[in-house]
């Protein structure tokens, strides 16, 4: 209906529009307008592929986008905000199965052969093959990953036997068929090749994503996310587009980065996290076991007057928070507390949560106020002043070993001080460690009271005692 | 087994062993609570509301002594009470076992079992059942009310129509539980505090009620003692001392000493000559007058006025202060009992493996078991080991430098032979992917952590862009392609609409 220059064209403006939109969601003032910016790009391009390059089956277009596109509104309104992180994750197992449908639908075109010749064949097929790979390896493990953190599937690392050279295995499987395929796609098969490949790619994503513990979860859902965008990306390559080429890989090295930023928050390496079974490290570990002193058990009444007397108090979230679904008593506690001119504040620890800003989203729903949320590195330096901390739910990210213990599984990590403040309360269910295995010693300092119970219950009654 | 609770026979006593809401506690731990009659009247305690509470309530103390298995006891035992002790009762009380060794002796003779309040160690776990602090505190507050009241001034200051009021200077000597306390009710009255004390750590402590620490600078010599008490100190130190408390004693209004060591008389502060200095009016509360008084003219049990300077040295403040003293010595009480009674059944268990019972328990079985073993902890370290140890070295290895040469010539070469066999039209858009990557790169970098999810939402709903690739093939004459195609366009949809539409939610969230 249009011709292929006004297409192009399009398909420019929608790129900027995309690379705006990744740009306004790095800062809270303009992350409004630059999720508005990809809605518009994303529009243009659809429009114009729709007017310029879709002939026939409008019909049948029209139908799946709006039931596709009233079951993502459904999801989208009906998600409670503590499982954003499994809802990430089924939205990236879509893209890779798009990516191993577009694929497969690619290979079967009988045009194909037609079309390419020589080395341009054997690289469309390559990029064919990847495509398809990348794809069904995202498809797999964000599944897994839905599965974990929705707890349908234990989130314990697990571990086979020589998983190494499994996956070694797997991927010179994945190299041989290739061949195969290049080879048997020129005299116009090659439909076996692919179809083991995508076995063993989705049989690699379950393997990888199984390995690994509940902890390192932010780590895997931003893989997850920019492997979607790589799948993408190569999608582009196969269908010679531009824009899929672009916009995949702004969302593969986004992720990247975001997995990046994730293990440095952990001090991990990211092929360590890669190869999964944190906290199965053997003697390090057992040595936090032994006999640390006594904890001290605070009841409600008592930290209602602890709050009460504070003029700066922290509070650290962690996945305990999420669990118990606190963060609406969380806000009651801290508006009640601010009314009485008392300082209170957020620390959050990157890898809190389980999935990159778990934490900030939770409070924000909770209507926090996102200025008195702050980022490890803004509030470290002020733990000294502080009257009261208040870890909720959190273990890992406050564990003074991972500074004083240089032979624990831990050491090196970020950590929130808190331990220099006057005085934490832990909100904990048990005395149970944390992911990493690693008994915490900041629960035997003699500045630290253990609140034990369910987060919301604990949390209820302070806020009546007050 | 039933806890008795007789009538403190001791002259002046006003305190009382429990409350009814603590009596009520010792129920729920086994126990049944038998109390003298009126044994709680001077601490406004009726024989009534210990009735209510579920106590038996005795007519005389032969019938406590006789019928109760425990006695719970403020004063040591004294006139007669120390020989009813049998061998199978307990008693729970102050008993400063290293003052009264007689009656210590007396005690062990019975063969009863005798636990001392002021012998519980002061390690962390036993802070609850910490009477010392929990009267310490009580006498420092009350210390302040008794000032006030022979202080013909206001403490805090003003400005009137009827002219200034000047606040009124406190200086409190000592800063254990009794000199905080007092620090926090003089300056909750108004006035201004300063403090003194030779353990340099407490300086923090003073410093977070609002007060201002006064310095010795003196080389290397720290006052802490064991067990975070103070010691005695070097006769130069003492010089140093004495010329600050002249000198302080010219400017301040109210002195407040609180100074004791543990096991000796209570060291001399306050001279005659420092006397002579404070202004007439002045007054001076001395808390240590039952050691002998840190100051000279300290007369124990009375309030004497010397040079126009009112001495305070009542030696039963906490007394003074009944309801609040009963409540808490009765509240260190059960928390002793409820940890020496751990099945609940109203069962006391002497365990000598637990350090708290073991430092408390001065005899028992006819055996004097005074003193203790030294306790394993210490409420304060001794050198502030806490000072936490010294961020380990990461010893970074100085990455080589030929790794990343490497691999970047390996991966121009690899890039080289790309090129070498590609079509144009490949590297065309590789040139793209390339520089596509490179710009994700710069725009994310900075992004806040906070937005870390919407970001995430957001590049899952534009990476759903792949829908391309299905538009492209829906239009295909071949059955299967187009639905494929179908499919995946509504896969695909999915993602879109609800990637954005989760995004804009949690965008709205966020708020200022």
């Amino acid at each position: 209906m249009i011709n292929e220059g006004i297409v192009n064209i399009s398909y420019i403006i929608a790129t900027i529009l995309f690379i705006l939109a990744l740009g306004g969601l790095s800062h809270q003032e303009t992350a409004r307008r630059g999720n508005w910016y990809g809605i518009v790009g994303m529009a243009i391009a659809l429009i114009a592929t729709v007017l310029g390059e879709v002939t026939a089956q409008y019909d049948k277009l029209i139908v799946a986008l709006l039931v596709g596109g009233s079951v993502g509104l459904i999801l989208a309104r009906r998600v409670q905000m503590t499982q954003m992180p499994e809802l990430v994750a089924i939205l990236h197992s879509l893209v890779g199965l798009a990516a191993v449908a577009v694929g497969f639908a690619n290979f079967m075109d009988p045009g194909r052969l037609a079309h390419y010749t020589g080395v341009e064949l054997t690289i469309h097929d390559i990029e064919t093959y990847i495509g398809v790979l990348i794809g069904a390896v995202t498809f797999s493990g964000s599944v897994i990953a839905f599965g974990k953190l929705s707890a349908r599937i234990s989130g314990n690392p697990l571990l086979l036997p020589a998983r190494h050279w499994l996956n070694l295995l797997l991927l010179l499987g994945s190299i041989y068929y290739g061949y195969e395929f290049v080879q048997q796609s020129v005299a116009g098969g090659g439909m076996m090749p692919l179809v083991i490949m995508t076995v063993l790619a989705l049989l690699f994503g379950i393997h990888m994503v199984m390995a690994i513990g509940g902890a390192d979860m932010p780590v895997v859902v931003s893989m997850l996310n920019s492997y979607s965008g790589w799948a993408a990306s190569a999608t582009g390559f196969m269908l010679g587009n531009d824009l899929l080429i672009v916009t995949g890989a702004l969302v593969g090295s986004s992720g990247a980065i975001l997995s990046y930023i994730m293990c440095r928050a952990m001090n991990r390496k990211f092929l360590a996290v890669i190869a999964g079974g944190f906290g199965t490290g053997g003697g390090a570990a057992a040595k936090g076991g032994e006999d640390q002193g006594e904890v001290q058990p605070i009841d409600a009444q008592e930290t209602a007057a602890l709050f009460a007397n504070a003029k700066e108090i922290m509070i650290i979230p962690g996945y305990g928070m999420a669990v118990a679904q606190a963060q609406h008593i969380v806000y009651e506690l801290t508006r009640a507390l601010r009314d009485k001119g008392i300082n209170v504040r957020f620390g959050i620890h990157p890898v809190a949560g389980r999935m990159p800003g778990h934490m900030n989203v939770l409070l924000a729903e909770a209507k926090v106020p996102y200025d008195i949320v702050f980022e490890m590195d803004e509030i470290n330096d002020d733990f000294p002043n502080i009257d009261v901390s208040v870890v909720i739910g959190a273990n890992d990210i406050v564990n003074p070993s991972a500074q004083e213990d240089p032979e624990g599984p831990i050491a090196g990590m970020p950590v929130l001080e808190v331990w220099k403040g006057k005085t934490t309360i832990v909100l904990k269910r048990s005395m149970a460690t944390g992911y990493a295995g690693v008994q915490n010693p900041l629960f035997f300092k003699e500045n630290t009271r253990m609140l034990f119970g369910d987060a919301k219950d604990s949390l209820d009654e302070v806020f009546k005692a007050l | 087994m039933k806890i008795g609770v007789p009538r403190e026979i001791h002259a002046g006593e006003q305190r009382v062993a429990t409350t009814p809401d603590v009596a009520a506690q010792l129920m729920d731990l086994g126990y049944s609570v038998a109390i003298e009659t009126g044994a709680g009247a001077a601490a406004k305690f009726s024989d009534s509301a210990y009735e209510a509470a579920g106590c038996e309530v005795l007519g005389s103390a032969d019938d406590v002594w006789d019928q109760a298995d425990i006695i719970l006891k403020v004063r040591a035992p004294e006139q007669g009470e120390e020989t009813r002790l049998r061998s199978d009762q307990a008693l729970i009380t102050f008993l400063a076992p290293g003052q009264n060794p007689e009656l210590l002796e007396v005690l062990t003779k019975s063969g009863g079992t005798a636990l001392s309040m002021d012998m519980v160690p002061r390690i962390s776990r036993a802070q609850k059942m910490d009477a010392l602090s929990s009267m310490a505190n009580i006498a420092g507050y009350r210390a302040v009310v008794e000032a006030a009241q022979h202080f013909g001034r206001f403490f805090t200051g003003q400005i009137t129509a009827a002219g200034r009021i000047p606040p009124a200077k406190v200086l409190v000597i000592g800063a254990g539980v009794a000199g905080l306390s007092a620090i926090g009710a003089a300056r909750s009255m108004g006035a201004i505090v300063r403090s003194f004390d030779t353990r340099p750590e407490v300086k923090e402590q003073v410093e977070s009620m609002d007060a201002e620490f006064l310095m010795l600078e003196f080389e290397d010599e720290d006052g802490t003692g064991e067990g975070g008490y103070a010691k005695v100190m070097s006769d130069e130190f003492i010089a140093a001392e004495m010329a600050l408390f002249a000198e302080q004693a010219e400017e301040v209004d109210i002195i407040i000493t609180t100074a004791l060591i543990p096991g000796k008389p209570a060291p001399r502060l306050i001279t005659a000559e420092h006397v002579g200095l404070l202004k007439d009016g002045s007054v001076i509360v001395d808390l240590a007058a039952e050691t002998g008084g840190n100051c000279e003219l300290t007369e124990p049990g009375e309030v004497v006025v010397k040079d126009g300077v009112t001495i305070i040295g009542y030696m039963d403040l906490p007394s003074r202060l009944a309801t609040q003293s009963s409540q808490l010595y009765a509240t260190n009480l059960k928390h002793l009992l409820s940890d020496m009674t751990p099945e609940k059944d109203g069962n006391l268990v002497v365990d000598f493996e637990d350090e708290v019972v073991r430092g408390a328990t001065v005899c028992t079985g006819g055996e004097t078991t005074y003193p203790p073993p030294a306790p394993k902890l210490s409420a304060a370290p001794p050198k502030p080991a806490a000072e936490a140890a010294p961020a380990p070295v990461v010893e970074e290895k100085k990455p080589s430098i030929w790794g990343p040469i490497m691999m970047m010539a390996a991966g121009g070469l690899a890039l080289l032979g790309l090129g070498a066999v590609a079509p144009p039209s490949f590297m065309a858009h590789f040139t793209v992917f390339v520089l596509a990557c490179f710009v994700g790169y710069m725009v994310i970098w900075n992004v806040t952590p906070a937005l870390h999810t919407p970001l995430m939402s957001v590049t899952n709903a534009i990476s759903s862009i792949i829908i391309i690739g299905a538009l492209l093939q829906i239009s295909s004459a071949d059955k299967v392609i187009m639905w494929i195609a179908v499919a995946t366009a509504g896969v695909t949809a999915v993602n879109i609409a609800g990637g954005f539409a989760v995004t804009r939610r949690m965008l709205e969230m966020f708020r200022k």
